[in-house]
């Protein structure tokens, strides 16, 4: 498979990438583990590649970390990867990929706005989903929300 | 009419005679009222669908005099379809504001009654009635459009029970 | 807004327009923010998550089952659609086979749903238009629709049809000629579509040459489905990356090259005849059999992960999926594609004139519980 080729490729490029590591989610697809201030390079290189196509970006809680998930697709040859990046819990701050696919710009700010997490570079990065001053992020495992007005 | 309906109530009844001019002038302004409701198009979620067809070619609501449009200053019925979150709430409220008076409220299923399949959400209202008055509540998730007309119908009803003494008001916190 | 204080060429301010959320054609509880230079929009930016009821979350103090319920308020025009993509990612992680005859029925009811929603759009861009009686039109249709699957699984509009392992219950007696004669009734309702408001000259106008999406912005922003494929992209999940039984039917990809309203618009037109066509098909090759497949009566999928991309009628369907083996998913992500296609206003909005807006945003078809979720 072509991942352990990008992955051995990036590890030459980007000095620094010694951890990166390749692992499978359920369909087969590979996930590159990345490190994160590398993504933006690494996103850039993949995008040079062929993956064209920005499928999907979300952001989970595993309660000891927060994980960044991209799913990417060459349209042409129907190739997919997937590259996840392991943020701080307490300080999650990642690049934004927005100026490489103008398609992340949304995703970003769900992801900024239900899970606290910091993209530099986005053009624009504020609420989207939730209400201005909305205070806690919903989509993280330990969320309680105060009771409010229309309790 | 607003002033000649505020005050002219409070007048006739000092008149001997005065309270069958009252019961009629009810009788022929609730018939108006109750037949000519025109809502406001405001459609929140999934049953706004079922508002619309409601409104569409099979059930057509204009047989009940029920004709939307598409400003609340026109309007006097506003149907919630939908589930009400907490960023729209306060827009619903201006809506309901702006609409002049006598109006109604038509809550319209699960969501809007109590907050429905997402009632343990932090971003949802559980229950229109925390925003504003409610006069007949809609069940079923999404309620069918014969579910609506019922509905409809029920606001008729009420409506005809209502009298100038109250100025059309009788709903509001009585 | 600081946008107020915009001057444009001549020294004259801009005028900010608040568009929704009660507008009676942004589809929903849209509201966008337009920023005009008399009549010419020099900014748009759209506001969204008036909608938002926090499903993501609900999901995971629900189970399996429950979610595929909660499904189809996602987006409520296509509901099989979406039960379609959270029952296979549910299968995925779990590693079912699904029986065939449920598999049929499963394109079956997702297809005779893609038409609907293609009802709709049609009847809704068509009024957004201008076009009054394309709506009343689309919904004598979509009634018809609604009574097969209303006999299928009693509802009209929340089906929660789809089981893990299969669907909830077979056909009823008499249900495959009904469907037969909806396809034909269909067919010939089409032509009246297409003399009533493909042909029009004021439709054309309006919609010709309007909101140019290039094949450049499509891949940039990610969009998908018709929207796709009206820029001269054939890419469709069914047939590219194709998932269930869709390998055994046989239907084209049709594909337009202007990316203009009009195109988008007859992009939706030639799928749902390709749509007909294939429950055309599955009527055929309907047999009797077992529905639903032997799973345990508490779901509880291993550890681990799954990304499932399906199409559905507005475009790239898929769901990102988190099991920690528990009977509830530990995080259910909805790539939704009227969210992801939504962006592309922020571009194509820049520059047309303020009446074009409705035609834009109508011929993107967005269903606002998908945006929000």
């Amino acid at each position: 498979m072509d991942a352990q080729k990008y992955l051995n490729e990036i590890k030459g490029r980007f000095p620094g990438t010694a951890d990166a590591a390749l692992e499978r989610i359920k369909d087969g697809v590979p996930a590159l583990l990345c490190p994160a201030p590398f993504l933006f390079e690494i996103v850039k290189y993949l995008k040079a590649e062929g993956f064209n196509y920005l499928m999907d970006l979300c952001a989970t809680d595993y309660r000891d970390s927060l994980e960044v998930i991209y799913h990417f697709c060459a349209l042409e040859t129907n190739v997919k990867l997937t590259v996840k990046v392991r943020l701080d819990r307490e300080k999650p701050e990642l690049a934004s990929i927005t100026p490489l696919y103008p398609g992340a710009d949304w995703q970003e700010r769900e992801a900024f706005d239900l899970l606290g997490i910091n993209f530099p570079g986005h053009p624009d990065l504020k609420n989207l989903l939730l209400p201005c001053g909305w205070e806690g992020h919903p989509l993280r495992k330990d969320y309680s929300r105060k009771p409010d007005q229309y309790d | 009419m607003g002033i000649l309906l505020d005050e002219a109530p409070y007048i006739l009844e000092n008149f001997p005679g005065g309270g069958i001019v009252i019961t009629s002038a009810d009788w022929f302004i609730n018939w108006s009222r109750a037949n000519s409701l025109w809502p406001l198009t405001f459609g929140l979620a999934c049953c706004a669908f079922e508002m619309i067809s409601a409104n569409m070619s099979k059930y057509d609501l204009d047989r009940f005099g029920v004709f939307p449009r598409p400003t609340p200053r026109q309007a006097d019925l506003i149907f919630v379809a939908g589930t009400l979150t907490k960023k729209m709430a306060p827009r619903l409220k201006k809506l309901y504001d702006q609409m002049g008076e006598p109006k109604y409220v038509i809550s319209m299923g699960s969501c809007s009654n109590t907050g429905g399949p997402f009632y343990d959400s932090y971003a949802v209202v559980k229950g229109v009635d925390k925003v504003i008055p409610v006069d007949v509540y809609v069940a079923g998730c999404p309620p069918r459009p014969e579910n609506l007309i019922e509905g409809i119908k029920k606001l008729q009803e009420k409506i005809k029970k209502d009298t100038i003494k109250n100025n059309g008001r009788a709903k509001i916190f009585k | 807004m600081t946008e107020n204080t915009l001057k444009d060429k001549d020294g004259f301010e801009t005028m900010y327009l608040n568009m929704g959320p009660q507008h009676p054609s942004t589809h929903g509880v849209l509201r966008l923010g337009l920023v005009l230079d008399g009549e010419v929009i020099i900014k748009a930016e759209p506001d969204i998550g008036y909608l938002h009821r926090g499903m993501e979350k609900l999901a995971e103090s629900r189970t399996y089952q429950a979610n595929i319920a909660m499904s189809d308020r996602f987006d409520y025009v296509t509901s099989m659609n979406n039960n379609f993509v959270t029952a296979l990612a549910v299968e995925k992680l779990l590693g079912v086979e699904i029986p065939k005859r449920a598999q049929y029925l499963r394109i079956l009811m997702a297809e005779l749903n893609r038409v609907v929603n293609h009802i709709l759009f049609f009847g809704f861009f068509a009024m957004d238009l201008g076009a009054t009686t394309a709506l009343i039109f689309g919904f004598r249709e979509r009634e018809e629709a609604l009574e097969l699957f209303e006999s299928v699984c009693g509802a009209r509009l929340t089906y929660n049809y789809f089981r893990v392992g299969g669907v909830s219950r077979d056909l009823p007696a008499g249900f495959i000629e009904k469907a037969g004669n909806f396809v034909k009734m269909m067919r010939s309702r089409l032509k009246d579509y297409d003399d009533l408001v493909t042909g029009n000259v004021i439709f054309q106008d309006r919609s010709v040459g309007i909101g140019r999406i290039s094949k450049e912005d499509v891949l940039a922003y990610s969009l998908s489905g018709p929207v796709m494929r009206a820029s001269g992209i054939k890419y469709d999940i069914r047939k590219d990356d194709t998932y269930s039984v869709y390998r055994e039917f046989d239907f084209e990809v049709p594909v337009r090259e202007n990316g203009d309203c009009f195109d988008r618009y007859m992009m939706r037109m030639l799928e749902l005849r390709e749509a007909l066509k294939i429950i055309e098909q599955v009527l055929i090759k309907l047999e009797p059999g077992e529905i639903l497949a032997k799973v345990p009566k508490i779901i509880k999928p291993p550890a681990g992960e799954a990304y499932v991309r399906t199409e559905s009628p507005k475009g790239e369907l898929a769901l990102y999926l988190v099991s920690d083996g528990t009977a509830n998913p530990y995080r259910l992500h909805l790539r939704a594609p009227s969210f992801i296609n939504l962006q592309i206003l922020q571009k194509i909005l820049t520059g047309v004139k303020v009446a074009d807006v409705i035609a834009i945003l109508g011929s993107i078809d967005i269903t606002l519980g998908e945006v929000d979720r």
